[in-house]
């Protein structure tokens, strides 16, 4: 692992701007971070939260590795579009009837959207 | 199988994965190592050949305009499919919105939420259609450019001004604007064939100065109908959540 980790690190210093190298390791190292942690969110609405704010991450990493377009298509796809439509969709669910029993205190008001599982 | 079995299963296989995975990771060519030859050629002939300084908009509407085609129509299906998914079935009748607290008050809108959204609606079409309009001059497209039309409308809605919103976006309207722009897309290739020239073809007059506003021909024209496409799109879906899932709150107008 140490000899990957030496190549890539060495691979980086090949340029002399090396203040660049060092936005994008953090970057790369929050981007994995950021990963981690939508994946271990359990509450819903908040991992879309966490979602929203990973895709604005990579956003910030497409960026940092010199890709305008793409930084583009992920700030909207990933950082505000999909979070809004899985807003929506939690917000539709949680207000839905499960076997003729209203679930308790899940209903919706605007963009206060209540998580399950709380 | 006990746990402490199931442990040494689980330690096994992930010491096999993680031996494949550090294997692949050693044939990795190095960071920024790029053997393909195409990006080199388009570098070196987009701006000439289609005089669009967007060379990825070159790329996305003209050298493989074919496949954004396809594409674009992904998103005009799911958006379809979403509205089907959502319509008004003949058996099906709506139940007026019943509060399960009731006597929970749902806070208005605060004036400091309607005044930032409200505020940035106009600024977001702007950006929307600058995006949409420029993708052959900078890194920008329609796709991108009618994501953030879209939002605007969102920011509408946001700003408690959730039948303004149904205002601007009447479902019929905003779904006959998705599928033709849609269909305007598929329209320049076949105007193309017409002109004796290959399906999607750049036919149209490519400009006298590479990166002005006004050249590159048909990939401007493509771009701003995906824009208009994207927009219509997701205006659309957010629209039909909306209406389903809403519980317009006390005083929204």
């Amino acid at each position: 692992v140490m000899a990957v980790v030496h190549t890539v690190l060495t691979g980086y210093t090949v340029r002399p701007f090396w203040l660049m190298e060092v936005l994008q390791v953090t970057i790369l190292g929050l981007v994995a971070a950021g990963a981690t942690a939508v994946v271990f969110t359990r509450n819903p609405t908040r991992q879309v939260i966490f979602l929203s704010i990973y895709g604005m991450l990579l956003a910030i990493l497409f960026m940092a590795f010199q890709a305008p377009d793409v930084t583009l298509s992920e700030l909207t796809v990933g950082a505000v579009i999909l979070p809004l439509l899985l807003l929506l969709v939690l917000a539709k669910v949680s207000g839905q009837k499960v076997s003729g029993q209203e679930v308790s205190g899940q209903q919706v008001s605007g963009q206060q959207v209540r998580g399950q599982g709380e | 199988m006990t746990p402490r079995q199931r442990r040494w299963v689980f330690l096994a296989v992930a010491g096999a994965f993680l031996a494949f995975y550090l294997w692949g990771l050693v044939g990795l060519p190095g960071f920024g190592d790029y053997p393909g030859p195409y990006g080199d050629i388009v570098n070196a002939i987009a701006v000439a050949q289609t005089h669009a300084t967007g060379v990825v908009s070159a790329v996305n509407f003209e050298y493989r305009g074919f496949d954004t085609l396809g594409e674009e129509f992904i998103l005009f299906i799911a958006a379809t499919g979403v509205a089907t998914a959502l319509r008004h079935l003949r058996e099906e009748q709506d139940d007026p919105a019943v509060d399960a607290a009731k006597d929970r008050q749902a806070p208005a809108t605060s004036d400091a939420i309607r005044m930032v959204t409200l505020a940035f609606t106009g600024p977001t079409l702007v950006v929307g259609w600058y995006l949409a309009s420029h993708a052959q001059t900078s890194p920008s497209g329609g796709f991108q450019g009618g994501v953030v039309l879209a939002t605007a409308f969102v920011l509408v809605y946001l700003a408690g001004q959730f039948l303004a919103f149904k205002r601007l976006s009447p479902i019929h309207f905003t779904d006959s604007v998705e599928a033709i722009a849609a269909g305007s897309f598929a329209a320049v290739g076949v105007a193309a064939l017409g002109l004796g020239a290959a399906y999607l073809a750049n036919v149209l007059p490519l400009g006298s100065s590479p990166g002005a506003v006004n050249s590159s021909g048909t990939i401007a024209l493509i771009s701003f109908f995906v824009g208009v496409e994207v927009a219509a799109a997701f205006v659309l879906i957010v629209g039909e959540l909306l209406e389903q899932t809403l519980i317009i709150r006390e005083g929204a107008r």
